[in-house]
């Protein structure tokens, strides 16, 4: 809760929230422009934002954008996919069985230990430069969270839950699919969501690495041409994608958990 | 006992694995390389190519932009917590930029800092930045209400208010905000040392392995790479407990 007892600086007065939150960027915006304009910085270090805007209207005209965003969009979801699958399995194996836990939690947590961008340089003698590397790459960077989360998850359902479905002589597939994993899709949910916030930060990590289409990529073509409003026109498609991506699973989420507030 | 023994079986049986793979030619050891080799090569980057210089500046470098994109976050943060204006001001800009992956800043910050110490140390600053001010934000802002109207009455002053009960109660979620910077520093230091490879590092290391096609130099750096991170979150996650043992009481 907010306290507005407090005699800070200005609580109380009150805005229209939208029209502040532009008033800075529209600030920023002009002190580009200007600075742009004016010549205070050379546009191989700022271009105008004109010129960033026209450099995305280019690519989005061109076909680039949408090509190299669907390219991206695409191994996301292969990585993803294939990163859930094998979290998903191998959560439920540990939160399921203390004894599967016992045996592999040690390795994977050393596997966990290394960060994903520690993993590609490797992985990248290993298997290439090809798309292999990048499912790869995705696939581990939601494998870890999407583990951690569903173990947590079945761990969590609370004891009260199963003795109900005890009572009732439910089979262990039943309470597998009428109690444990319906009381588990929130925390599950959760590490879906975090899978995919890193799966796209990994695209983007492999795709700067090594990649010769995809939005990371554009940003890397950008640099090597020293284009930089191509570069910000790419940094910004990556927000916006990260951005949207994450805002359906917020969704998902919201949509998944209705009947809790039932 | 018997846990830890479990514990050990898969990886034992994954090194096994390892020297039957190479004993018996199933692999190529370019791609595989034999375990001796890679610890006669720890052995070698240690005493004669300077490994712990290497990682002496990765670490280096990891405390300035750590240090100083925690300072900057904890301002930033308290402020926004603290003031409307501010929140309602900068919030939603800090926010969107935040949606862009913090790799994808590295291209433009070469551009703007050039490839040197600088650009390294401002990516690192960003990175651990982002987590200090969204967590300082959220504590500052979760003060319970309570508190502040006995402070109101005690005529406390606003720095007075500031530092006896805000930042106190804010205190476990930056104590979460500075864990997470630690890590995202540590990574970032290793990720700007793959994207601007001049100079010393663990990350250049690794990169000047693959390149070289060095699979035991590149595994050499993995290792390292995870354990540092674990140390770091080891220690992260001792401080954090002591600092706030008060909460337990």
């Amino acid at each position: 809760m907010r306290t507005a007892s407090l005699p800070l600086p200005a609580a109380g007065v009150s805005f229209p929230p939208a029209a502040v939150a532009l008033l800075f960027p529209a600030f920023l915006l002009v002190l580009w422009s200007l600075a742009a304009r004016l010549g205070w910085l050379p546009p191989q270090i700022l271009p105008a934002p004109e010129e960033v805007g026209s450099a995305l209207l280019e690519l989005a005209r061109n076909g680039d954008l949408a090509r190299d965003t669907g390219i991206s969009l695409l191994r996301v979801v292969e990585g993803f996919a294939a990163g859930c699958v094998l979290g998903l399995l191998l959560g439920v194996a540990m939160g399921l069985s203390p004894t599967v836990e016992d045996y592999v939690r040690p390795l994977f947590t050393a596997f966990a230990q290394v960060p994903t961008l520690g993993w590609i340089p490797l992985l990248m003698l290993l298997v290439g430069i090809g798309e292999g590397l990048k499912i790869l790459v995705i696939a581990k960077a939601a494998f870890v969270p999407v583990t951690l989360n569903t173990l947590a998850g079945i761990r969590a359902v609370p004891a009260h839950y199963s003795e109900v479905g005890t009572v009732f002589r439910f089979s262990r597939w039943q309470m597998l699919s009428r109690v444990i994993f319906p009381a588990a899709v929130p925390p599950i949910f959760t590490g879906l969501r975090y899978g995919l916030t890193h799966s796209w930060n990994a695209l983007v990590a492999v795709e700067l690495l090594a990649s010769a289409e995809g939005l990371g990529y554009l940003l890397v073509w950008g640099r090597q041409m020293f284009w930089l409003d191509t570069m910000m026109a790419a940094m910004a498609m990556i927000g916006i994608v990260g951005f949207l991506l994450d805002r359906v699973m917020a969704m998902l989420e919201a949509r998944l958990q209705r009947w809790r507030v039932a | 006992m018997k846990r830890a023994l479990r514990g050990a079986v898969l990886p034992v049986a994954l090194l096994l694995l390892w020297e039957l793979a190479n004993r018996s030619g199933w692999v190529d050891p370019r791609i595989l390389p034999p375990l001796e080799r890679v610890a006669r090569t720890a052995v070698d980057q240690v005493v004669n190519q300077g490994l712990l210089g290497h990682l002496g500046s990765s670490l280096l470098r990891d405390v300035i932009g750590f240090t100083l994109g925690t300072l900057f976050g904890l301002a930033v943060g308290t402020v926004l917590g603290l003031s409307r204006i501010a929140d309602r001001l900068f919030m939603p800009t800090f926010n969107g930029l935040r949606q862009i992956a913090i790799l994808a800043w590295i291209p433009l910050i070469a551009i703007w800092f050039g490839m040197g110490e600088t650009a390294k140390i401002v990516f690192i600053m960003a990175a651990a930045f982002i987590p200090v001010v969204l967590n300082t934000y959220e504590g500052v802002r979760s003060a319970s209400a309570q508190l502040v109207e006995v402070a109101r009455a005690l005529t406390f002053t606003r720095w007075q208010v500031v530092t006896r009960l805000y930042l106190p109660s804010a205190l476990p979620s930056i104590a979460t905000g500075v864990h997470l910077a630690l890590i995202y520093a540590w990574v970032a230091s290793i990720g700007s040392e793959y994207f601007m490879t001049v100079g010393p590092g663990i990350g250049g290391m690794i990169i000047a392995g693959r390149e070289r096609f060095e699979m035991d130099l590149v595994m050499l750096g993995v290792l390292i790479l995870g354990g540092v991170g674990y140390l770091i979150n080891r220690s992260a996650s001792l401080l954090e407990a002591w600092l706030l043992r008060w909460q337990r009481a």
